[in-house]
């Protein structure tokens, strides 16, 4: 960076920056290796082992937990994509009365709490006489990934340049063909972070599902809350290890195509 | 992702959700956290074909407000002795006659007419249990302590802050209103000042409130005394033989954990099946060697592990039977009275 | 055609783009706040439950005041202190997250362009990981006995067993970890576009280390640090998991008081209530910082 980096001015920054790196990912690691701990009791090491992995793949209700938060989190993820990027094509230079509160409307699973968003959803759908079962989380949860897909969108086209679609739809005279041809490439790490986001939120969710999931509708996190409360287990870090591990392959992967679109 | 993919994805999850109404051959099971072996549902699935679908909660108040919620789907529920009154009162329970099936008579008295379904029309037993607590006898003064909720109470100074309570508005004031001679159904606003101040007395002692992972706590040393039900004071003498479980003389809460189908649940005739097939000797001592809990089913004894059956935490001794007091369901008032307290004590 | 009308304006246009969104929103997020609204209003069901039919302000009483054990009416501050705890605690996580945070995003923001992405890449892994099983991570990493207990026992720090886990401090620890990611993202996406020449020439003309802070950092930073700091504080506030599974249940928070009102009291419409004495609260928050930094509430990241 040459003589224009005064990080050396400030002292207590790279230690305060190392430290938080350390407690980002300490816990991390003390589930990684005792995931391989051969004994029951999960906090005294005996020796390797990776038997746990295969108690956890052999489990049928853990499997079908995980079934159930993949299916959901993937449904949840392409609909609330979907809304949240025609939402943020239409909000890009509005100018319009009703912006702000359009906007509201948008943030509000961000702002309200989860426990109130969580018993309100339970109530109405008790009111209305939907069964609670798997349709139920795919709702409430395409309700709290909006806008966490949302935000990467708009951010995306608030730092397009506003000639470059109106240039494109007098070349194809065809707003379509500009949108497909012009908008969407561009606007594709955008949507593409939009939803990884909504998908691992949705994957992350406890306290909305809990609520609303019906039979057959444990997903993972209720399934791990259950077995949390019975006590600390290996096949709890193995679950959890296994969960880490396909994050980030999905978080590697939205690196990289971040990259390889650039 | 690919659009193909995605769409793929979507239809694989319409076909996996829609293939869950189709089938008839199935049972939707809603149990507590780790409380049926794996095994023995593999079992009842290879004896009768039916497919077992299991979701767990960790209340009965959990279970109460889905059900509130409407059916939700589930065809059977495990709710414990006093919170079935108000769902059959409600209208949640589906009539299922246990007391006409094949296995009836398997029941041990008093289980076969317990206060809450005299005529057993709409459960049937599952476990039972008690609460008492749980000490180290290697780390206490003198390693025995007195029979009584005094030693949890009002601990000797020895132990502070080496004690852990349940987590449970319920299980802790029910104990606390028995230690001090009061009705735990009490409306008088002098019981229930009365069952606070002693329990504000005992907080400073107490390490925690917590129901979870009661096991771990005392086999790591964390706590010396636990607040415990009796068999997971089993689980823990199989790793700590020097824990000693203990029935208070002033009362012991004395519950039991039963099968009911909820209105309108979708496969009934499955879930009597399994109900039934629960009732087998053979099939309720698996699941008591699993949980570490007594059944009420005669005749399962044979099929006990030797562990469980010489454990008096598990086993009672006939002599402590008087000191058992069953569950009661209170009413609005009691209940308020009871939820002010908790509230207070934890303000 | 709909795509006839479709061209046919701009406005038309935006509001079909708009529409399915807020629509959706509107149904499934609106409407059950605005029931919840209703049902504070109602009786409490007997086991449970709520009676339809019938209205009352009792909940709103009930958080106030209370018959007391001898049955008069009298100010109950019970209620009132929960929240004071749950506020404090979350102001108490807000600023533990931003005094972590705020280095290590200014950090962030000096480091080569190149690093740059792979650092955020790097904050935002745990973030990816199940919010369970970060806190159960930090059960392991502070019971009595566990990695932090033994590793100053072994480095003859302490004494003693460190007693941390059921504590607040625990549940503070816990939340921060938890909401790291939202007050690092903010802060380093306002100072990334800080031109650092601007602090070179400040400290050029003699300014010195705090006051290159307060007059040219943190003022460009400040956007940052308030959308996160309300990010780290709403989620805190009504947090549920962490509390339960690291506060060891002495005291309760918000969150376990909700929730206790729709398990073992069973009495729905003072859950309702309390819900709603919460959003209340959260509202507050965001219209201070949005007087104050006048930004739409959708753009807060």
């Amino acid at each position: 960076m040459g003589g224009g980096n005064p990080l050396w001015r400030f002292v207590g920054v790279r230690p305060t920056a190392l430290f938080f790196f350390v407690y980002l990912y300490l816990p991390i690691i003390v589930l990684l290796v005792l995931s391989f701990n051969e004994n029951r009791t999960a906090t005294i090491w005996t020796t390797f082992s990776t038997q746990w992995y295969a108690v956890v793949l052999d489990n049928d209700n853990i499997m079908r937990a995980a079934r159930n938060s993949v299916i959901v989190a993937t449904s949840a993820t392409i609909i609330a994509t979907i809304l949240a990027t025609l939402a943020a094509l239409g909000m890009a230079r509005a100018r319009f009365r009703g912006q702000d509160a359009i906007s509201a409307t948008i943030a509000m699973p961000l702002v309200v709490p989860e426990i109130v968003t969580a018993v309100a959803t339970l109530l109405f759908f008790v009111l209305i006489g939907l069964k609670l079962g798997l349709l139920t989380v795919f709702l409430a949860h395409t309700v709290f990934c909006i806008p966490f897909a949302y935000l990467p969108i708009r951010a995306r086209l608030e730092g397009m340049d506003p000639a470059l679609p109106e240039a494109a739809a007098d070349l194809y005279a065809n707003e379509w063909q500009a949108f497909r041809r012009v908008i969407l490439p561009l606007l594709w790490p955008g949507v593409a972070s939009g939803a990884m986001l909504a998908f691992i939120i949705s994957l992350d969710d406890f306290v909305i599902t809990y609520f609303v999931a019906g039979a057959g509708a444990t997903t993972l996190p209720v399934y791990i809350f259950g077995m949390i409360r019975i006590g600390i287990t290996p096949e709890v870090n193995a679950i959890s290890a296994l969960m880490l591990l396909v994050s980030i392959l999905f978080v590697s992967l939205s690196y990289l195509v971040g990259r390889l679109r650039r | 992702m690919r659009h193909r993919g995605l769409l793929a994805a979507v239809m694989a999850a319409a076909l996996v959700v829609g293939a869950g109404s189709a089938a008839a051959k199935e049972l939707f099971l809603y149990n507590w956290s780790n409380y049926f072996p794996p095994e023995l549902l593999k079992k009842f699935e290879a004896d009768t074909g039916i497919t077992v679908t299991l979701d767990v909660y960790d209340s009965n108040e959990t279970m109460l407000a889905k059900l509130q919620a409407g059916a939700a789907g589930y065809d059977i529920v495990v709710p414990s002795d006093y919170i079935i009154p108000s769902m059959i009162q409600e209208g949640l329970l589906e009539q299922i006659d246990t007391s006409k099936m094949a296995n009836f008579k398997n029941i041990a008295a008093p289980h076969n007419a317990p206060p809450y379904d005299e005529a057993r029309g709409y459960t049937a037993p599952y476990m039972w249990g008690t609460t008492g607590f749980t000490y180290d006898s290697a780390r206490v003064p003198g390693g025995k302590l007195e029979e009584s909720w005094k030693e949890f109470f009002e601990p000797r100074e020895e132990l502070k802050g080496q004690i852990a309570a349940l987590n449970d508005e319920v299980e802790v004031y029910n104990a606390a209103a028995r230690y001090l001679g009061v009705d735990v159904c009490t409306e008088s606003g002098d019981d229930g000042q009365k069952v606070l101040a002693l329990l504000e007395k005992q907080k400073p002692y107490l390490a925690m409130y917590q129901s979870d992972g009661t096991i771990d706590r005392m086999i790591a040393g964390e706590v010396i005394m636990h607040h415990q039900w009796n068999g997971a004071s089993h689980r823990t003498k199989e790793k700590l033989p020097t824990a000693v479980y203990v029935y208070p003389k002033e009362g012991t809460a004395f519950w039991a954990d039963n099968f009911a189908v909820p209105k309108g649940a979708p496969n009934i005739e499955n879930a009597k099946v399994f109900i039934n097939w629960m009732l087998d000797p053979k099939n309720i001592a698996e699941a008591s060697n699993f949980t570490g809990y007594m059944n009420a089913v005669k005749g399962s004894e044979a099929y006990l592990d030797a562990a469980l059956k010489d454990d008096p935490a598990v086993n009672m001794p006939a002599a402590y039977a008087e000191r058992l007091r069953p569950a009661k369901s209170c009413g609005t008032a009691a209940r308020e009275m009871r939820d002010k307290v908790w509230t207070r004590l934890k303000k | 055609m709909p795509m006839g009308w479709f061209r046919r304006s701009k406005t038309h246009r935006q509001m079909a783009l708009i529409g399915p969104a807020v629509l959706f929103l509107a149904v499934l997020m609106l409407i059950p706040i605005v029931l919840m609204g209703y049902v504070s209003f109602l009786e409490r069901g007997e086991f449970g439950g709520v009676r339809w039919s019938d209205h009352t302000v009792d909940a709103y009483v009930a958080f106030l005041f209370e018959r007391d054990f001898d049955g008069s009416l009298q100010l109950n501050t019970d209620y009132l202190q929960i929240f004071l705890r749950s506020f404090w605690l979350s102001i108490g996580t807000t600023v533990l997250t931003l005094l972590v945070g705020f280095p290590t995003a200014f950090y962030m923001a000096l480091q080569p362009p190149r690093y740059r992405n792979l650092l955020i890449f790097l904050v935002t892994i745990p973030f990816w990981t199940n919010l369970l099983v970060r806190n159960y991570a930090w059960i392991l990493l502070l019971r009595n006995g566990g990695l932090i207990d033994s590793a100053l026992a072994w480095l003859g720090l302490t004494d003693a067993p460190i007693s941390v886990l059921y504590t607040p401090f625990a549940v503070a620890i816990g939340l921060s970890y938890s909401y790291l990611p939202f007050m690092v993202l903010p802060i380093y996406a306002s100072l990334e576009k800080l031109d650092f020449r601007l602090v070179e020439a400040a400290f050029d003309l003699g300014a010195d280390r705090r006051r290159a802070l307060a007059r040219v950092i943190i003022p460009l930073a400040a956007p940052g640090i308030a959308a996160g700091c309300i990010l780290v504080f709403i989620p805190s506030l009504g947090a549920y998991v962490t509390p339960e599974l690291l506060g060891g249940g002495k005291s309760l928070m918000i969150g376990s008081l909700i929730q206790n009102q729709f398990g073992a009291a069973r009495n729905w419409p003072f859950g309702a209530a309390l819900a709603f004495a919460l959003l209340g609260i959260v509202l507050l928050a965001i219209v201070i910082y949005l007087l104050r930094f006048r930004r739409s509430p959708g753009e807060m990241t």
